[in-house]
């Protein structure tokens, strides 16, 4: 049993740190949240040339990583940094199309690799809340191509990606996991209207209207639910270590508040009321990285285990997440309240995270399921 | 990173396993499993079995009869031996004293008193907080003084678990009123059949007699009975909290109970359906089930730097706080999961040979006063409260 990173994933994990100290303060961040697309194309590509994005994916994918552990350390740096940047929508769609791809389609992750080429997986749809089976867009065969006709709603990344990996239906009811497959469309192609937004917390992401888009086949017919499941397990994973990054600059910076912040002629960290809750928050967040070593762990494992421990770190992700946002901004009084100051941010992320592929109670009935 | 046991640890758990199934009596087990009361010879004899294996007080070092085991090892024996209903190992002598003599003690006190401890001749019991000293433990008043070559112990103490079974007591006594009150502390040896010692049980929550307090009057210790320097038992307290605090997120006894949680929510049946499939009833349970993982990883992370000769410090108090909640979280669920038969509590079916049907399942019986006997897991070894304390002074320089 060894928890300690190997030196390459540590040496990554540095370098990202270092290179988002000096590249990414929390004023660019939000100047960057706040331009047109929601992201910066120039970063994207900087993130390419340290190799965040091959750290994605594993070498028959064109990428030098992922595994459960570069996933954690790329994105507990993320999550440090509050980065807007659509690594989530490139991780769940790089994913799918590396496991179903046929060469063809595999070859364009070369180009996602280089930060050439953005990409956002198309799954949610206006009434499927976070249930992965719930699809109503439907494909119909259009002589050797499909056709897909409906609604996709709070796509990450979805606006300004080339190409999106769309989920639809080509049999069986809207809610079955049979009957769904995967299709690659180009976004700029006709039949696709997007309406991109900036989420409350400042990611990029869009409502796609689909009306006989044009679209090619992603793997078999039919069959997609075990990769999306798969796929979204994998994004999971990555959302928790985000989330944890988070969680501890929250903690970092309500800790060295209570070492300055003067109240009553002391220091309010000798406050025992707050000195007690801030043990839990410590507690909490030693239990949120341990979930993470988890799922991490788990994600080449057998399907059971991997989705168990992925349920497992997301609802501690809500509970534990909720409780740290919480407390830091309570702490912070009127300040943790102001959007200059930066702790106020990590704690939207840290909320809103819940709300990204299945909250705290859908993976506790999840967790319930999977024995 | 790797999360997997070693092949070696395999082996090991299964050596273990092996053990168990020859050694635990089914007797035993059974008595364990259903919150019965164990007798001193239960205990006794299961301290003879691991004694006889090499396995009492592992942890030692090999030349007093420790088995050289890594962390992880002891992890991994705790685990099973709690699923398969071993009694606890009772800790006082071997894994409060005995490191405290082991790295303070003369060369004379660990010749005598090791040995003893783990063939039994001595039981030893905690004379630590007194009726106004619980969590301020340095503010104990129980004074020693110095006469000739004895001391003079007059005072009380507390809390003191299964000292009526006991042979002897450590004992922090007060030697010096100078400085602060951390400074005049020492650490006595004291014989519980001299002269002036004298026991009262207190009866706990759940109507059992497992502390008591303990009374000094006018008691007769040799000088030579004083571990280390006098005035110095404070560092000599400390130490022995950190062992005391080593195991304490007790993972196999929580598996256990969570194990047995989920057992009788299976068995049991609401609306005609297991309660394991009532939502509410089952996302408590997940809740605790998810915790639990998260523990036990966190656990292991910190066992695995141990042997890696990390010290074990403030994450020990991490490991008190969160284990205890979950641990009280899980009986209270399983208080709750029997419903109305929560409430029958037949005393004497805890004793061996009660033999009347059972009123619900056989388990029923102990449920509730496991629950009330388990509030004090948050309140000893260090109040939950003192943990957070010592978390925000070491983690957060606060």
């Amino acid at each position: 049993m060894d928890f300690r990173l190997d030196d390459d994933r540590r040496m990554l994990g540095e370098t990202l740190d270092r290179f988002l100290k000096e590249n990414y303060p929390l004023e660019k961040r939000h100047a960057i949240a706040a331009s047109d697309e929601g992201f910066s194309r120039e970063m994207w590509g900087k993130f390419a040339e340290l190799g965040v994005i091959g750290a994605l994916f594993d070498e028959a994918a064109g990428g030098f990583g992922g595994q459960g552990d570069d996933l954690s350390v790329v994105f507990e740096a993320l999550g440090r940094a509050l980065v807007v940047e659509p690594f989530l929508p490139t991780l769940l769609a790089g994913t799918l199309i590396a496991e179903l791809g046929d060469d063809g389609q595999k070859a364009m992750l070369e180009g996602v690799i280089a930060g050439e080429t953005l990409i956002a997986f198309a799954h949610g749809e206006p009434q499927s809340r976070y249930e992965l089976e719930v699809v109503a867009t439907r494909a119909t065969r259009a002589g050797d191509a499909w056709e897909l006709t409906g609604e996709k709603s709070v796509v990450p990344g979805g606006g300004h990606a080339d190409w999106l990996v769309v989920s639809a239906r080509t049999s069986g009811n809207d809610d079955s996991p049979e009957g769904i497959s995967l299709f690659l469309v180009e976004a700029a192609g006709q039949g696709v209207t997007r309406r991109a937004y900036s989420t409350v917390d400042g990611y990029p992401a869009a409502e796609i209207s689909l009306a006989g888009a044009k679209a090619s086949l992603l793997g078999e017919v039919a069959a997609a639910f075990p990769a999306i499941e798969a796929a979204v397990a994998r994004g999971v994973t990555a959302l928790c270590a985000e989330c944890l990054g988070a969680m501890e600059v929250a903690k970092d910076m309500t800790v060295e508040y209570m070492h300055t912040r003067k109240q009553f002629g002391v220091i309010i960290g000798k406050f025992q009321a707050l000195q007690h809750r801030m043990a839990d928050v410590l507690i909490e967040i030693e239990m949120m990285r341990s979930a993470v070593i988890n799922a991490a762990g788990n994600l080449g494992a057998e399907r059971a285990s991997r989705e168990r421990f992925a349920s497992a770190a997301k609802n501690l992700a809500g509970r534990a997440g909720r409780q740290v946002a919480e407390e830091a901004i309570q702490i912070h009084g009127g300040m943790g309240m102001t959007w200059e100051y930066p702790v106020g941010h990590y704690a939207k992320r840290i909320v809103m995270i819940d709300h990204l592929l299945g909250d705290t109670d859908h993976h506790m009935e999840r967790f319930i399921a999977l024995g | 990173m790797d999360l997997e046991f070693t092949a070696a640890e395999e082996e090991f758990r299964g050596e273990v396993r092996a053990f168990l199934a020859e050694k635990l009596s089914p007797r035993i087990a059974e008595k364990v499993k259903l919150g019965k009361r164990l007798t001193k010879k239960d205990m006794e004899d299961w301290h003879a079995a691991l004694n006889s294996r090499g396995w009492l007080a592992p942890h030692w070092p090999r030349e007093w009869g420790g088995a050289g085991w890594t962390a992880v090892q002891a992890h991994i024996f705790d685990v099973e031996s709690n699923a398969a209903g071993s009694p606890r190992i009772i800790p006082f002598g071997i894994n409060m004293l005995a490191p405290v003599l082991i790295k303070y003690g003369s060369e004379a006190q660990k010749k005598h008193y090791l040995p003893r401890i783990l063939d039994g001749s001595d039981w030893w019991c905690q004379g630590y907080s007194e009726p106004g000293s619980g969590s301020d433990l340095a503010s104990l008043r129980t004074k020693a003084e110095r006469q000739g070559d004895h001391y003079i112990v007059n005072g009380q103490k507390t809390w003191t678990t299964l000292g009526q079974y006991a042979d002897w007591i450590f004992c922090l006594v007060r030697t010096s009123s100078e400085g602060k009150p951390q400074e005049g502390i020492s650490f006595l040896l004291i014989d519980m059949k001299s002269p002036g010692v004298s026991l009262r049980p207190i009866i706990l929550l759940d109507g059992e007699h497992e502390v008591n307090e303990v009374f000094f009057d006018n008691v007769k210790v040799p000088a030579e009975n004083l571990v280390g320097e006098e005035n110095k038992g404070w560092t000599y307290a400390k130490y022995l909290l950190t062992h005391e605090r080593t195991n304490t997120a007790n993972m196999g006894n929580l598996s256990a109970a969570l194990q047995q949680l989920k057992r009788i929510a299976k068995e049991t049946k609401k609306g005609g359906k297991p309660l394991s499939a009532d939502p509410w009833f089952a996302g408590r349970m997940a809740k605790a089930e998810i915790d639990f993982e998260a523990l036990k990883t966190t656990n292991l992370r910190i066992l695995v730097e141990a042997d890696a000769g990390a010290a074990a410090g403030p994450e020990s108090s991490m490991l008190k706080v969160k284990g205890t909640i979950i641990r009280q979280e899980i009986n209270a669920l399983a208080r709750r999961a029997l419903g109305p038969l929560a409430l029958p509590f037949v005393s004497e079916a805890l004793d061996e040979g009660y033999n009347e049907a059972p009123i619900g399942p056989d388990y029923a019986n102990a449920l509730a006063s496991d629950y009330f006997n388990n509030r004090k897991l948050s309140i000893f070894a260090g109040s939950n409260e003192i943990q957070r304390g010592i978390i925000s002074k070491t983690k957060l320089g606060l």
